[in-house]
């Protein structure tokens, strides 16, 4: 946060905060990575490593949230303090849902590769979009250590892509499904690692609003592109 | 710097837009002096009825100064004048015709210290009301008892209304001094920092009194605690070097305020 706060501990706790919320998106971030390099690549262990990581995003979820509570309690922030701190609080939430989604990538790429490694569906979708996912999770992260409201509504808009490669996918899965239904089992495990993928979007652009929302104090969730666009740059 | 009618204006439209429109008191340009030195400059703001509007800002900002000329205290002091326009339901009181005795009952105040007179309870609140009212034992009795209970003393004080004023202790002195001033059934009550002094307990209890007096009267609030602003008034004003630099609803006001002066003030980065 820019300007210093007559108390010097208060700045202090709310930098603190910020700083464990970038290092939980930095854990995220890797989990998604790592998830996907064990689809891609078709590796148990690297699928397993996700599994076996969850329960540090978890852990550290719970320790900012009783970070946020104990500030509130102390300091009582109001104005952008307040609006920080609530940011922080549902951004985590918002890091652990995607973790929890990386570990659903995680999950299914296993079955898929013990149970079907050799599928012959084209999931290059998945791979794209896997890779946007973690590039759009990056770009929230990075918006909001900089506060940057004009690049997080650039990240709103870019989940768009995200959501029309998964369209494209399942219109895809339907095809191959209804030519081959042995296909079926692997199509849904597909299905469900995209869906996963698209939902990181989902969780990067929810960050991206928080930003938009400390900066300028406005709650744009749920509102026209456009207006995400002018409140950002107003 | 300042705020100027524009933003006088949205506020109105924010009323409108919330089905309220009465103004109680209304500042226009207003300018004070203490001597040669300008303690308000070119205040415009609207005070509406059965709200709470709450004054805050760094000491020295012309909080207290704004709200005593809202009743015209300063005329006690040489060499205090004020220029501009206040009206009170449509009179303008800084008029040299205006009564100012007949204002002080229409426009009471209570001041950060608590100030009982030396006398009983009962006199503390019968001697004021005596002013304006000729009013037979039992009527008095009666007013004496809902002042009391308006300002949620008349339990604790009832037993013991012939004892001193100043047995009280400090939140029931002031909440006495509260149920003086809404005694003479003022329409506004002007509230000078009234809990600085007091507990945690007793300013509970005088904020929870405030929330219960604006449903008949209107209230304006100074003070220095932030939190107390913002809990229990619906409109604030913040104030810095004699100017008002930012006028709007309370909830605006401290999750998104629209001057960074504002925010830096009431975030704590002020200095």
């Amino acid at each position: 946060m820019p300007d210093k706060h007559l108390s010097s501990q208060f700045d202090e706790d709310l930098n603190s905060l910020c700083a464990q919320l970038l290092q939980m998106g930095g854990l995220v971030e890797q989990q998604i990575d790592t998830a996907m390099r064990g689809f891609t690549e078709l590796n148990i262990d690297l699928c397993d490593e996700v599994i076996e990581r969850e329960k540090a995003v978890n852990t550290i979820e719970i320790e900012i949230d009783s970070a946020c509570v104990e500030l509130i309690a102390r300091r009582q922030p109001i104005a952008r303090d307040l609006r920080l701190v609530m940011a922080i609080s549902k951004a985590i939430t918002n890091l652990e849902r995607a973790g929890d989604e990386a570990e659903r990538v995680a999950k299914r790429s296993r079955r898929v590769i013990e149970e079907s490694a050799n599928y012959k569906i084209n999931a290059a979708e998945i791979k794209l979009s896997g890779q946007m996912a973690i590039d759009l999770l990056r770009q929230s992260l990075d918006c909001f250590a900089r506060l940057d409201a004009v690049a997080a509504a650039k990240v709103v808009q870019d989940d768009k892509q995200i959501d029309e490669e998964f369209r494209g996918f399942v219109r895809k899965l339907i095809t191959y499904m209804a030519e081959d239904p042995k296909m079926i089992s692997t199509g849904l495990d597909l299905l469900f690692i995209a869906k996963a993928i698209e939902r990181i979007g989902d969780h990067a652009k929810n960050i991206a609003e928080f930003v938009i929302y400390i900066v300028k104090g406005s709650d744009i969730r749920h509102t026209p592109q456009d207006n995400v666009i002018r409140e950002a740059n107003s | 710097m300042h705020a100027g009618s524009a933003e006088a204006d949205a506020a109105v439209a924010d009323r409108e837009g919330a089905g309220v429109s009465t103004n109680a008191i209304e500042v226009r340009n207003l300018n004070f002096f203490y001597g040669s030195f300008q303690g308000l400059k070119d205040i415009n703001l609207d005070i509406i009825e059965r709200k709470v509007t709450a004054f805050i800002g760094p000491s020295g900002c012309g909080k207290s100064t704004l709200l005593r000329t809202l009743n015209r205290m300063y005329d006690l002091y040489p060499g205090q004048r004020a220029e501009g326009q206040i009206s009170f339901y449509g009179e303008n009181i800084l008029a040299a015709d205006s009564d100012v005795n007949l204002l002080r009952s229409r426009i009471g105040m209570v001041f950060q210290k608590p100030t009982p007179f030396p006398m009983s309870i009962y006199e503390n609140i019968a001697f004021g009301v005596r002013l304006y009212e000729r009013l037979s034992k039992a009527e008095m009795d009666e007013r004496v008892e809902w002042a009391l209970s308006k300002a949620a003393l008349w339990n604790e004080a009832k037993d013991k209304l012939n004892q001193s004023g100043l047995s009280l202790s400090g939140g029931q002195q002031q909440r006495l001094c509260i149920a003086r001033s809404v005694a003479v059934k003022p329409s506004v009550v002007l509230l000078d920092e009234p809990t600085s002094a007091l507990d945690p307990i007793s300013t509970a209890k005088i904020e929870e009194l405030i929330n219960e007096l604006k449903k008949e009267y209107t209230i304006a609030i100074v003070t220095h605690n932030m939190q107390q602003a913002a809990r229990c008034s619906d409109f604030t004003a913040y104030m810095y070097l004699g100017e008002l630099m930012e006028y709007g609803k309370t909830d605006e006001l401290f999750i998104k305020p629209k001057r960074k002066e504002t925010e830096d003030y009431i975030t704590g980065r002020f200095g």
